[in-house]
């Protein structure tokens, strides 16, 4: 059906899908394509103030915010150092957010198809067709889906309106002024692209984002879906569904373990209120119509999944509590992960795993049939250097120049916590915040920039590398002398 | 050489003096995880002497020489393995140091003197009785028997003649018999003896692929542990504290792959002696890492499946002739016949059919059997009477092929085949009389050893000029997983192309002229050295002893490389898990005092904890030696108990282990008063 559509566009962009991309023009052509949509949302941003559909007149934003953000949704990141009810327009959230929302998803999961190919092809020097696979994966897979999925939330009560807000009069006869817009189209893409995005700043906590228990439920679920779903891709790929399964397990080994520890502090709460004669869990920071368990569970999946859409706030979370959705990041996003990104970057440790382990039955290391050599090891050593270079190097940097000490609003060792949480939810593309800091300065705006921008393409590139890398090389079959990377030893480890 | 004289004095001594001539900066380099240690170390005696720390001098010293203890003791472990090749290069550097050449001029015998590092390619030698064979080549004239002791450690003379597959000669080796012309074919310099000096000096030694892979992880690593260490200074000045320069280096050092990194070219130089030892010369390090990933292995059936000589069986004879007769014509045929096939015909038709004769009847004329007719016999009393493969028997009279005995033949030939025995059609003038039934023996053990080699995912291929009937018999007793029959060296060379498509390593071993191409297509390819120079040249491993079965070892000896490096990496990994238990708290327990609790281990005092890990770290390297040396234990089984076996004790014990030692040391250090 959507067939003729396809080809329309390849013949309107003179793209020939079939043509195969080795891995540096796949990346180049990947690398273009980023680059342009950053600075056509990064125009948008600047201009909304003189743009069409502005109902409540907001002024265009800074240089720094600008990119910041632009950057942002560009790496699947969304990041928001804004509240979008109060910076953002309906023409910049529709045009400019919206369709990174798209693209930075299909860009991951094209990135993943990608490597897949690396695996399964034999002696081949291409890795698919970038442009072919961003059209592919769009049409066919996410629009879809969300057409299907805003409706579902506008049923639910979301707003899909261009108007912009509603006054109401409170219970107490108060006027309070309630923003209204698109945002049922947004939500959808949000989550299913593990975006995170809000429209509004309280993001899921906002029942106009995330009305009641059935959508924070199927909310969750939708982060997981594709994430999931390219697990079992994998396996089919390599023509080993097993494959496929013990990846998962893998993940949820680390998912179930996560999102145990938050629960139990959550629902412990803190020692400090239980002192002050407070019983029960923590409930600060948590909308009261989700409660702890849901709190916890929307925290874990999220921050595992690379979303970053929030339903609590993890600043105020118990401090081991709180402790997991950092480690969830700081593992590089591979637990289900972003949509794509979860699945190339779980891979990548697979291969140094497989590579360390695997010399223990005495082969030459191979995972799926394809031997893990020094250029694989490079490049996923290059690809997994980025995370602590970001991380900690950024982290130090703020921790210790009074413009960034100047951000976070607390003080101790929880600002530090603040900061530490800010750039690695930038470095691992995830955009939850733990909240608690002012990071709309041209400091933070830049470094969370940079450390967004290097987290995604340092990562995608070396990545690129070791697909084409793979792909180029014979298969090897298995045999029982195999290393095998199937079963309990593997997935629990 | 036994494997318990590793720590003998006569080894330690001069690698200790090699461990500190290692430590030059351009040698060092090659070993980036050490260099990186060795600069740390620099740095802190600088910081030391200029004073620009705040730590007690004694503390800071004893860190210093804990540093410089962990480079030693990695160069230390490399000049050790070096070492125990370099009695023996010695030895073989001796023996080309003497080499003296009889340089063939003009016709005749005449020759010039001259040392043989001058002779080159192409020079034709004389080599008489008592002399050492100057330069490597192939005989073209003569016989002679040759101890080749040098090489091989060998005694016992072997026949090296001209022609055929045993006229290769290896410089260093003696002639004790009779005199031979040699045609030298080695670039000068470029010789089996150079090529095995460098080899058990380890000096040509280059990193192999995997070794160069697990150094890039290794080194990636490292990388990340410095932007790791390097952040800290920032985190604890936000704290409102102060990192001491030598606190952090230790931390660094502590964490950095020191362990794997200072035993890994040990490892790789103690692996190629194993082969030496085991008197296979690999001509590459990659050779014996590609031993380890063999999928299939091409064995010969004749010497390494059934001992080399098939033994007679049974006569069957046609109907229509006597027993008697049978076994006096097969008597005869043979009795000429000096191969141990022809002595056992012999032995059985004069035990079980009791045939009296024992020499040849004055006029007999004997025809020697060649690779052409494949038949031989002998011409007496009047009559021809022929043995030999059962199609050139048959070939060999016209006519006979369509007649009824000929039927009767092939039935029984047939049978014989499909019991694993080797038919030969015996006939008196061009009548056929019966049929000799061979068998092949096959060693003992081997079928086990084709079961072990089945749950190490490995499959074996008889290679067999036998028919496919024979073959099929003796593959199945002897539990092969396929074979290979009436194999033509073309057939071996499409076999190997075939599993390399199919991206499996093939190694097979071989020593004929005809085997040369398929031992270089193969992925480890053994020559036997009493092979063809053609041969010895075409492989990548040459087996001293010209033992086919050795190759089953050579894939276990590759393995056990592999996963010695492998065992060592994952213990060294898992190693720093305790060390963050010891000096994380050490470092920020006065900022935050808090994180005491991680303090499982108890220490006494942050500098006690601290300095207990670093000499936990130095000191896991010696004794680490005697496994990187040895190798890891290799027990032929799957790669999932494997894997389970040495994860629980290289993973598991490197968790553990450093928790006990560091416990330990930090006990002796606090007694001793020395933190």
């Amino acid at each position: 059906m959507l067939g003729p559509v396809e080809r329309g566009f390849y013949r309107l962009a003179g793209i020939d899908p079939e043509a195969e991309m080795g891995w540096r023009r796949y990346a180049l052509h990947m690398l273009a394509f980023q680059l342009a949509t950053l600075l056509f949302t990064y125009a948008i941003l600047r201009l909304q103030g003189v743009l069409p559909m502005n109902p409540r007149g907001l002024a265009g934003l800074g240089a720094d915010g600008a990119m910041n953000t632009a950057i942002s949704f560009t790496t699947n990141t969304n990041w928001q150092w804004y509240s979008g009810e109060a910076a953002i327009s309906n023409l910049s959230q529709m045009l400019g957010l919206t369709i990174h929302n798209f693209l930075s998803g299909a860009t991951g999961i094209a990135i993943a198809f990608a490597l897949f190919r690396g695996f399964a092809r034999r002696q081949a020097s291409g890795i698919g067709n970038f442009w072919a696979d961003m059209t592919r994966v769009t049409l066919y897979l996410l629009l879809p889906i969300c057409v299907v999925y805003a409706l579902y939330l506008i049923a639910s009560g979301v707003p899909q309106t261009f108007v912009s807000s509603i006054d109401a009069t409170t219970l107490e006869g108060a006027k309070q002024t309630l923003v209204m817009g698109p945002i049922a189209s947004q939500e959808a893409i949000k989550m299913l692209g593990t975006n995170g995005g809000g429209f509004v700043n309280a993001n899921s906590a906002h029942p106009f984002e995330n009305p009641g228990a059935l959508t924070n439920f199927v909310q969750m679920l939708s982060i997981f879906l594709i994430g999931v779903g390219l697990t079992n891709t994998f396996g089919r790929a390599v023509g080993k569904q097993r494959q496929g399964w013990a990846i998962l397990s893998a993940m949820l080994v680390l998912f179930v373990a996560g999102t145990a520890v938050i629960y139990w502090q959550e629902a412990a709460g803190t020692p400090v209120l239980h002192n002050l004669g407070v019983a029960g869990g923590n409930m600060e920071g948590k909308e009261v119509r989700f409660g702890i368990a849901a709190s916890s569970l929307f925290a874990a999946v999220t921050t595992a999944a690379s979303c970053g859409a929030v339903n609590a706030m993890h600043d105020s979370f118990t401090a081991l509590g709180g402790m997991i959705p950092l480690f969830n990041m700081q593992l590089g996003e591979v637990v289900i992960g972003g949509v794509g990104a979860g699945i190339y970057g779980f891979l990548l440790f697979a291969i140094l795993a497989v590579f360390v382990a695997g010399l223990m039955v005495g082969r030459t290391p191979e995972y799926v049939g394809k031997k893990i050599e020094s250029r694989e090891v490079k490049f996923a050593v290059l690809a997994i250097a980025v995370l602590p270079l970001c991380i900690l190097g950024f982290t130090a940097l703020a921790s210790v120049l009074p413009q960034g000490l100047a951000g976070p609003l607390n003080k101790g060792p929880h600002r530090f916590s603040e900061i530490l949480y800010a750039f690695t939810s930038a470095t691992a593309n995830n955009g939850s915040a733990f909240g608690g800091i002012t990071s709309g300065t041209p400091f933070y705006n830049g470094l969370l920039g940079a450390a967004m921008w290097l987290g995604r393409f340092f990562v995608i590139v070396p990545t690129l590398a070791i697909a084409g890398s793979l792909a180029a090389k014979k298969y090897t079959p298995e045999s029982a002398g195999s290393f095998p990377t199937t079963g309990l030893l593997w997935s629990g480890c | 050489m036994t494997t318990n004289s590793i720590f003998s004095a006569e080894l330690i001594l001069p690698a200790t003096g090699d461990a500190f001539k290692k430590l030059d900066p351009r040698q060092l380099v090659r070993n980036p995880i050490l260099f990186t240690t060795a600069v740390v170390a620099l740095l802190l005696t600088v910081l030391l002497a200029i004073g620009g720390e705040s730590l007690s001098t004694p503390f800071q010293a004893q860190l210093i020489v804990w540093l410089w203890l962990t480079v030693l003791f990695g160069t230390f472990a490399e000049a050790l393995a070096e070492g125990r090749g370099r009695a023996q290069a010695a030895s073989l550097r001796a023996t080309k140091s003497e080499l003296q050449a009889k340089r063939l001029i003009g016709v005749g015998d005449a020759y010039e003197m001259l040392g043989a590092a001058r002779l080159a390619r192409g020079d034709v030698v004389l080599v008489e009785t008592g002399d050492l064979i100057p330069g490597d080549g192939a005989v073209i004239e003569g016989v002679a028997s040759v101890n080749e002791a040098t090489i091989t450690g060998e005694s016992a003379p072997v026949i090296r003649e001209a022609g055929g597959d045993r006229s290769a000669v290896t410089a260093g080796t003696r002639v004790i018999s009779d005199r031979i012309k040699v045609r030298v074919t080695q670039e000068p310099g470029q010789g089996f003896l150079d090529r095995m000096i460098a080899l058990v000096e380890g000096a040509e030694r280059q990193k192999t692929p995997n070794e160069i892979a697990l150094t890039i992880l290794l080194v990636g690593l490292t990388v990340i542990f410095l932007i790791a260490v390097a952040t800290i200074p920032g985190f604890a000045s936000y704290a409102g504290g102060a990192v001491p320069v030598a606190i952090l280096a230790a931390l660094l050092i502590t964490l950095i792959p020191t362990t794997i990194a200072a035993l890994l070219s040990a490892i790789g130089i103690a692996g190629m002696d194993r082969l030496v030892r085991f008197n296979v010369l690999a001509k590459s390090g990659r050779a014996v890492e590609a031993a380890g990933d063999i999928d299939v292995l091409l064995l010969d059936k004749t010497g390494t499946i059934t001992i080399g000589d098939r033994q007679a069986g049974a006569f069957h004879r046609l109907t229509g002739v006597g027993a008697d007769t049978l076994a006096t014509a097969v008597l005869l045929a043979s009795l000429a016949d000096e191969t141990p096939e022809g002595r056992s015909i012999v032995a059985l038709a004069q035990g079980k059919y009791a045939i009296r004769t024992s020499v040849l009847p004055a006029d007999a004329e004997v025809i020697p059997f060649t690779a052409q007719t494949r038949i031989s016999g002998v011409r007496t009393l009047g009559s021809l009477i022929q043995k030999g493969a059962v199609d050139a028997v048959l070939r060999a009279h016209r006519g006979v092929g369509q007649t009824p005995a000929a039927a009767e033949l092939r039935r029984i030939t047939d049978e014989i085949a499909r019991a694993g025995q080797t038919p030969l059609a015996v006939a008196r003038d061009g009548r056929l009389l019966g049929v000799i039934a061979l068998k092949d023996v096959i060693k003992a053990g081997v079928r086990e050893r084709f079961a072990e080699l089945r749950r190490l995912g490995i499959r074996t291929v008889m290679i067999t000029g036998d028919n496919p009937l024979t073959a099929a018999a003796i593959a199945a007793e002897a539990g092969v997983d396929d074979f290979l029959a009436e194999a033509t060296p073309e057939d071996k060379l499409a076999l190997i192309r075939k599993e390399q498509q199919g991206g499996r390593l093939v190694a097979m071993c071989g020593d004929g002229t005809n085997d040369a191409p398929a031992l270089a297509q193969s992925d480890v390819g053994v020559a036997m050295n009493t092979g063809t120079q053609a041969a010895r040249e075409a492989g990548n491993m040459v087996d001293l002893d010209s033992d086919p079965t050795k190759l089953i070892e050579i894939v276990g000896l590759g393995k056990q490389l592999l996963m010695t490096r492998g065992a060592l990496t994952t213990f060294s990994v898992a190693n720093d898990v305790a060390k963050y238990f010891a000096i994380i708290p050490a470092m920020f327990v006065a900022l935050y005092p808090g994180l005491g609790v991680l303090n499982v281990m108890q220490l006494a005092s942050p500098e006690s904890a601290i300095l207990s890990a670093i000499i936990f770290n130095a000191l896991i390297i010696p004794c680490l030696v005697p496994l990187a040396l040895r190798g890891v234990t290799y027990k032929p089984m799957g790669a999932g108990p494997l894997l389970a076996r040495n994860l629980a004790i290289y993973g598991l014990g490197g968790l553990v282990a450093p928790f006990l030692g560091i416990k330990l040391i930090d006990l002796a250090v606090t007694g001793l008063h020395l933190a």
